[in-house]
């Protein structure tokens, strides 16, 4: 066996982790507008919950049906839909990952990550609200 | 101004302390540094006698800067910012610890404290080898000292104080106030996701992974820096097999975490943070296989020089990675945006020793001695460099993905993601997926050559002896797969029958490196148990893997629509177009037994905590006899949930552990007691034995006075009793109810004198399916009637949403990890030549405590 041969091997190796790679379709991130072109394709959006349209979620009912409307920094406005259960936090978050398609008008989301600024012990802000209620 | 009841001194010697830490840590560097160029003995050893010094003070400097943190946490001296920031006075004295680490601050602290250990080690153990090594372990702790140092140097601010004053670090009108402390009550106190005991043991033993791999590292360099490029080898390859040990057993504590208490549902996600501790292990145990080929052959000591200054790179590149924010958006790790002055001090911490160690290596490249004839195809040395090559490939594979944060951030590769991608990358739809699949295959290949390549010998090995060996374990391997595919199949065929394909391929593979590691002790070691450290940890991990993937590929989400009673058939959403996703989540009504794959579940009542804002649920599980309805399996789960004052929550799972399988809950989502205050009122109506009464779902009729109720009495009554109730419900359901009413004496205070007076207390019985509520009122003697009050509630049913898993088999993953970390340490103390009975003890503990942490320890 020569060396060659490995550097053969490690090509047929990386040749078949390229094609593995290939076949996955990577995602994109998109602004609400952008996503909306590109029709059931999956995305990540980064957005807002837009606090001034309700939030509809009735656990009672049906736990795995979450719906609010989500804004981006350009302005886009959608409906998004998540079947699942209402993340903690969702109403305090500052900004949110959508991931998903759009579906028509409404984002069906398959996963959100939240960015809470409770989450980030060193934000000022949040501990100058602290201190603030503190008095 | 001057600040009422402040304590300044612990923080002002804190600081000093800080400050002497990176003297003289860079005094010792220095010397070292000097000490490792110097020729002559005798000038050498006065070198290094100075350079001890200034590491011995450096080593007690960090441990009184832990010691001065320690307590300003311990007394919650809230003027200090690291005090006000993680403590708090409810929590319990257990965490204090977990506190100090959940600081980046904290967590940098113990990773220099583990530096200062292994250094102590290295001064007494690595003998010629101590002035390069420790040359290299002080400029480490220099920049760990930066870390923590929170000074302006020429205008530019170089890390953060842990030392802090609250009134410094925010800005706030109530600092303008003398008396502020009397004012700020507590502190923010320690995240509620973090209250566990894994938060206390985890981070210790993860950055002693860490820390440690540093120790083969400097020995890299020393070969290279003595110019005896070889002779590095043999003393490091005990570091690196302890450092694989405990990185391995620091990351599979963070995936017990993740899967006992946090409700990710499962070990490993493919997250970031978990990708970052995973690549320098993969690195550093590729690494360790070159080394052993090199002390055995002489081969491959290039490859072992790049794995093993590698391995420590990507420390800290993950490092990198990890405390700057650039991962923000991919990960459910929350990061803390470290500022400029951690993000720029971190860079020049990694580019420092990224061009130094691979500068010098291009360097040397040439002077490194490699052998240039090829191993044969039937040698060993040639099958572990392939397994060792694979190994760093996979590596290189997970960081490629899991940096793709860094190349949207990146200008120029930036702009060529984007024309590719049609805008930033991110990862696919399903990101584990893209992740197992390529894995899958690696496991195929790792896991045969664990299992053939010990049966080769070093330079040549007769192919019919090989044959020989090798065709038993085989055989035994195939059988197994094959009845675990007739009697137990792998259930996972969401990804398409090419990669289930994979999947028996890659459980083959495992399964056959155990058999053939646990026959080769007996075949080729004869039974030699000293010398077979490398066959038990490679058992190990086939035996880890192989549960992997019997575990994860058949893991069931019982509270999937599709486990209950009836299935649903699941089709696609007119609304959506789009297949029915199964609703993962399932209610539970207080009280009414619901369908969970073989379980019947009912939620029976919820309790307060000793901690603030805690809530347990008690959810029973029965599992019946079709046919006789007997229950043949009963337990109780008791998932918690922190519900915080804006009716935010935090959920910790419960987990019923058999040995073949763990059933898993966790609420996901409940109603804040709080906001679902009952309006309704009571209906009173007056029965006779017999008498029937009616409610909006159906009615209810009394049976008569009952003395021998089963309920639970509070205090001690004069006296008490029941009515007993059948409740008829619309649908036929029939309910049992018995509310009481006691006797008890007025409260003492206002007895008046001479005068005995009693008082009825009633005891509600609810009817939480129908939300009916019965109060047992009072009672006419003469007339023998009862007072019922029935109030329909307009509360909000009781009920929790929850999630529940059964993972079959997840103790082979735990069992594979005990054996490989013990399989790790027993060949580290055989190459050590530690006699026998210490090695047997050392084992023996460490075995106790991983059976411990991992199998019985519980929340």
């Amino acid at each position: 066996m020569k060396r060659t041969h490995i550097v053969m091997l490690v090509a047929i190796a990386l040749a078949i982790g390229a094609l593995l790679m290939l076949s996955t379709d990577f995602s994109t991130y998109d602004t609400i507008d952008s996503a909306r072109n590109k029709q059931g394709k999956f995305v990540h959006v980064i957005a807002k919950l837009d606090k001034t349209s309700p939030i509809e979620y009735d656990p009672a009912t049906n736990p795995n049906y979450l719906a609010f409307t989500a804004v981006d920094s350009l302005g886009g406005k959608t409906k998004v839909v998540y079947r699942n259960t209402k993340p903690a936090e969702l109403e305090h978050s500052e900004r949110v990952v959508l991931k998903g398609k759009m579906q028509g008008e409404v984002f069906e989301c398959k996963d959100i990550l939240l960015k809470c600024p409770s989450k980030y012990k060193d934000d000022q802000k949040e501990l100058e609200k602290g201190i603030g209620s503190s008095q | 101004m001057k600040f009422e009841g402040e304590h300044l001194l612990p923080g002002q010697l804190g600081h000093f302390f800080v400050l002497l830490a990176f003297i003289s840590s860079l005094l010792s560097t220095i010397a070292y540094c000097t000490a490792s160029f110097k020729k002559e003995l005798v000038e050498k050893a006065s070198w290094i006698k100075w350079s001890r010094i200034y590491f011995y003070i450096q080593c007690f400097s960090v441990f009184a800067v832990f010691a001065f943190i320690f307590i300003i946490c311990s007394n919650h001296y809230i003027e200090y910012l690291y005090a006000y920031k993680h403590t708090s006075k409810e929590l319990e004295f257990k965490y204090l610890l977990a506190c100090i680490w959940e600081d980046q601050g904290g967590s940098f602290l113990l990773w220099s404290i583990w530096h200062c250990v292994l250094g102590l080690v290295l001064i007494r153990k690595s003998k010629e080898w101590e002035a390069p090594v420790m040359t290299v372990v002080s400029v480490a702790q220099l920049f760990l000292a930066m870390m923590i140092m929170g000074v302006y140097i020429s205008g530019v601010k170089i890390g953060n104080s842990p030392f802090v004053l609250t009134r410094n670090g925010i800005d706030a009108p109530i600092f303008n106030r003398p008396d502020y402390l009397n004012l700020i009550k507590d502190g923010v106190g320690l995240n509620v996701l973090l209250r566990n005991y894994w938060m206390v043991i985890h981070p210790p033993i993860l950055f002693l992974g860490f820390a440690s791999t540093i120790v083969p590292f400097a020995y890299a360099y020393a070969g290279m820096q003595s110019k005896r490029f070889g002779d590095w080898v043999k003393p490091a390859i005990p570091y690196a097999l302890f450092s694989a040990c405990v990185l391995g057993v620091g990351i599979m504590m963070g995936g017990k975490w993740a899967y006992e208490s946090l409700s990710f549902g499962g070990y490993w996600a493919w997250d970031p943070v978990e990708n970052a501790s995973l690549v320098p292990w993969l690195i550093m145990v590729a690494g360790l296989h070159t080394m052993v080929i090199y002390k055995a052959t002489g081969h491959s000591l290039r490859a072992s020089y790049f794995f093993i200054l590698l391995s420590f790179l990507f420390v800290l590149y993950s490092t990198y990675l990890t405390r700057t924010g650039v991962l923000g958006d991919t990960s459910v790790h929350a990061f803390t945006e470290a500022g400029n002055a951690m993000t720029n001090l971190l860079r020049t911490f990694l580019w420092f020793f990224v061009l130094g160690s691979l500068g010098m290596f291009f360097f040397n490249y040439k002077k490194i001695p490699a052998v240039i004839k090829e191993e044969s195809t039937t040698s060993r040395e040639f099958w572990m460099f392939i397994g060792a090559l694979v190994l760093f490939l996979s590596s290189m594979f997970i960081i490629g993905l899991t940096s793709i944060p860094v190349y949207n951030k990146t200008t120029g590769i930036s702009w060529l993601v984007n024309k590719f991608n049609g805008g930033p990358l991110a990862l696919p739809e399903d990101p584990e997926f893209a992740y197992n699949k390529v894995m899958a295959l690696v496991a195929i290949i790792i896991g045969i050559l664990t299992a053939v390549t010990q049966y080769f010998k070093y330079k040549n090995t007769g192919n019919k002896e090989f044959l020989r060996k090798i065709a038993l374990p085989t055989f035994i391997a195939a059988l197994i797969t094959v009845s675990l595919a007739i009697f137990y199949p792998v259930d996972y065929d969401k990804k398409g029958p090419g990669f289930l394909i994979a999947l028996y391929l890659a459980l083959f593979a495992t399964i056959y490196a155990v058999t053939a590691n646990a026959m080769y002790i007996k075949t080729g070691l004869n039974g030699k148990l000293k010398a077979a450290g490398g066959s038990v940890a490679h058992l190990g991990f086939g035996l880890m893997i192989a549960g992997m993937i019997i575990s994860s590929g058949n893991k069931k989400i019982i509270s999937e629509e599709r486990y209950k009673a009836f299935a649903i058939p699941m089709g696609v959403d007119p609304l959506t177009k789009q297949q029915d996703n199964a609703a993962e989540n399932i209610n539970l009504i207080r009280h009414l037994p619901t369908r969970m794959g073989d379980y019947h579940v009912t939620y029976l009542n919820d309790s307060a905590g000793h901690e603030k804002d805690r809530r347990f649920f008690h959810l029973l599980f029965q599992r019946k006899n079709e046919q006789t309805k007997a229950v043949t399996e009963s337990f109780v789960l008791t998932p918690d949930v922190y519900i915080m004052k804006d009716n935010n929550m935090s959920s910790n799972p419960d987990t019923k552990r058999y040995p073949t399988h763990d059933v898993f809950t966790y609420i996901s989502y409940t109603i804040n007691p709080e906001n679902n205050i009952d309006t309704g009122s009571y209906k009173i109506v007056e029965l006779k034995k017999g008498d029937t009464a009616f409610y909006s779902k159906g009615y209810l009729v009394y049976n008569g006075p009952n003395k021998n109720h089963k309920r639970i009495i509070p205090g001690t009554p004069l006296m008490h009793v029941a009515a007993d109730i059948t409740v008829v419900a619309k649908d036929s359901s029939r309910y049992h109810a018995e509310p009481v009413i006691m006797v008890e004496r007025e409260d003492p205070f206002l007895v008046k004198a001479g005068k005995d007076s009693v008082k009825l207390t009633p005891l509600d019985d609810t009817m939480y399916a129908q939300n009916l509520y019965l109060r047992f009122v009072n009672v006419d003697p003469v007339k023998e009637t009862i007072q019922l009050g029935i109030k329909e509630s307009e509360r909000m049913i009781d009920f929790v949403t929850l999630k529940a898993y059964v993972f079959p088999y997840i103790n082979l993953v735990w069992l594979g990890l005990l054996l490989m970390s013990i399989g790790m340490l027993m060949s580290m103390f055989y190459r050590l030549k530690v006699p026998g009975s210490s090695t047997i003890a050392v084992l023996l503990i460490t075995a106790a405590w991983l059976f411990y942490m991992f199998f019985i320890a519980t929340n």
